[in-house]
């Protein structure tokens, strides 16, 4: 009996110990969540250096499973990078803390085009970090981008040789403009319509694929893919063959912003990363490390003039004019899935 | 004294019910509540979630995993049996080597030897550039079912080999002997001795592949292009990229209760009661 006893309390204490050795340190902790590949990692140690705090990084992949880790509540987060669409959703459920810019000075380096979103109106809960679009990747030896339309994805001559993105929004986006349409529509019949383009297109599709495509585009196993600029940039930079075109018909436009979720512990630290990563110095070496599209008016003149001449980085003016950017369908998001469904599984 | 040794159980036990038991009671729970349920005062039960599986739809869906898994299951059995045989029939030096060969590639990431298998049956891949030297024309291999149905019969056949040889190779060699006696020729021997005494290895292995065929979502995601919809791919959908729980639990459910049926089929044809080869 004794001996059972004595088994418990070791077992216990031991369980003690682990919860709680972790934070017999005194150093302060954030904890940031954001997509998978989206920083340079040595600017995470520099902050951790200078500041003398640690920092709990985590990722994702999709804004919907990031809603459910921000939502489940397991670990609180004090900084989260993710899509317009997703912050808009969360700000109307109060999930979303207001920022306080005096502790973000650096937020006179972003550029105009991007305050004022739809998603924050009047810029209070977030700071927008990278920006893009989304376009066909092409191989210029196979496929002719002169129609620069939607409809290319739709070429018959390719068949077998096209990839779409397995992303219900962005494959709903390419037949929706194509059509004419808003990529934000409810319209039922307009869903219908831009379903039955995708049911069509689908013996002409070689793969639905979340993020291979690149790596595809490269060795050259196939001729076109939906993609979005920064992949496409990255594509290109290992393969010289391949170009990239934003349809004529117009295109989607995201932003990826980062804000502090209401449940956050340590804002003002979560204010001073924000800050830190506004810096001219900072988005400089993310922007060579993600290749996405930046908002940033000071990094962009010292980039390298090869990343400027990209048209998937340096997206043309003409071209955002006539994008659009993705709204929270809040529960009209089932009529995109059921039918997306309807499609993969056909 | 004497039953002090059980005390070394209560670890698994307790391991079970955190990790096993309490998950599948909150399975269970997801799929009878419906998505508006927020803690227990605003909890709401309903059977919609299991109604809604029902529509064609979904029956397509579970149809065509079914379809997939059992042709998989049919190649394992066809390549896992003679492989079986011939390993049990070895030397018992050779043998073990064989076995080891048997096992060694599932040492390696699951995920990495499915990726390998891009690279051998891409357009521009090993395969087609092999094809391409003799003369041969190039096939679209990559994305198609039945890349998916190679991926689970590689991924899933030592499932099939290894209770099939374990059955094999515990048969008493008297019995062998007697039927030689009784004038059975080869044929008539392998008919009537040796294919109903490896029966129960052949039922776990049929059950051990396919199981995790039915299920699987990560081998038609990178192998078929994401092309046939199965099971497993919707049910990651409904997790990872509808946030509907609810729905996804209700399909875990369903599946649970295929398996369990078709495992009680299963046993009925269990010649062994004693439970043999099974490896449960």
């Amino acid at each position: 009996m004794k001996r059972k006893l004595f088994w418990i309390i070791a077992v216990l204490s031991l369980i003690l110990i682990a919860a709680t050795g972790c934070s017999s340190e005194e150093k302060p902790t954030i904890s940031v969540l954001n997509y998978d590949i989206y920083i340079d990692k040595s600017l995470i140690s520099q902050f951790e250096s200078e500041n003398n705090v640690k920092i709990k990084y985590d990722t994702y992949a999709t804004p919907e499973e990031m809603y459910i880790k921000a939502k489940a509540g397991a670990s609180n987060y004090d900084l989260i990078i993710s899509s317009e669409y997703m912050i808009e959703r969360m700000i109307s459920e109060g999930m979303v803390n207001k920022l306080n810019f005096d502790n973000i000075p650096n937020y006179k380096y972003i550029g105009e085009d991007f305050k004022n979103q739809p998603y924050d109106p009047n810029n209070e809960y977030a700071i927008p970090y990278f920006w893009g679009t989304l376009g066909i990747l092409y191989n210029q030896k196979t496929v002719d981008a002169s129609s620069n339309s939607w409809s290319m994805l739709w070429d018959e001559n390719h068949s077998k040789r096209i990839i779409m993105m397995d992303s219900q929004r962005d494959a709903f986006a390419a037949a929706l403009k194509l059509l004419g349409y808003s990529l934000n529509t409810v319209n039922e019949k307009e869903l219908d319509e831009a379903k039955q383009l995708l049911v069509e297109q689908r013996p002409l599709i070689m793969a639905y694929l979340t993020d291979g495509a690149p790596a595809i585009m490269v060795t050259e196993e196939a001729d076109m893919a939906l993609v979005w600029s920064g992949e496409a940039v990255a594509a290109m930079s290992e393969n010289e063959n391949l170009g990239f075109v934003i349809p004529k018909e117009g295109s989607n436009i995201w932003i990826d912003a980062m804000f502090v979720p209401s449940n956050a512990k340590n804002q003002e630290m979560a204010e001073k990363f924000i800050n830190f990563l506004c810096s001219t110095e900072a988005t400089v070496k993310n922007i060579n490390e993600v290749w996405y599209s930046t908002v940033h008016t000071e990094a962009i003149k010292e980039v390298d003039e090869e990343l400027l001449n990209n048209n998937a980085f340096n997206i043309p003016h003409e071209d955002i004019e006539k994008m659009e950017m993705f709204r929270d369908p809040q529960k009209f998001i089932d009529l995109y899935t059921e039918r997306w469904t309807e499609i993969m599984a056909k | 004294m004497k039953d002090r040794t059980k005390y070394f159980a209560y670890p698994y036990q307790v391991w079970m019910i955190i990790f096993i038991l309490f998950p599948c009671f909150l399975v269970l729970l997801y799929s009878i509540t419906t998505k508006e349920s927020n803690g227990l005062t605003t909890i709401q039960f309903t059977l919609e979630n299991f109604k809604k599986f029902f529509a064609p739809l979904y029956m397509n869906i579970l149809w065509d995993s079914i379809f997939l898994a059992a042709i998989s299951t049919a190649i394992c059995l066809l390549l896992g049996y003679p492989a079986a045989y011939i390993i049990s029939k070895t030397h018992l030096s050779i043998r073990n080597t064989l076995l080891f060969l048997c096992i060694l590639p599932m040492w390696m990431n699951m995920l990495l030897r499915t990726y390998a298998w891009m690279t051998i049956l891409g357009n521009n891949g090993i395969l087609n550039n092999l094809f391409e030297f003799f003369g041969l024309p190039r096939v679209n291999m990559l994305y198609t079912r039945g890349a998916t149905v190679m991926g689970m019969v590689y991924n899933f056949l030592p499932f099939m080999i290894l209770p099939i040889y374990t059955a094999l190779s515990k048969m008493d060699t008297g019995i062998l002997e007697a039927a030689d006696d009784l004038g059975a020729n080869k044929y008539i021997k392998f008919r009537k001795v040796i294919l109903p005494l490896s029966m129960p290895g052949v039922i776990s292995g049929i059950v051990m592949v396919f199981m995790p065929a039915v299920s699987t979502f990560i081998i038609p995601q990178l192998l078929g292009g994401n092309k046939s919809m199965m099971v497993g791919n919707l049910i990651e959908k409904l997790f990872i990229l509808n946030g509907d729980w609810n729905f996804g639990s209700a399909i875990s459910i369903i599946m649970m209760i295929i398996i369990l049926i078709s495992m009680s089929i299963m046993n009925k044809f269990d010649v062994d009661k004693e439970g043999g080869a099974r490896l449960w």
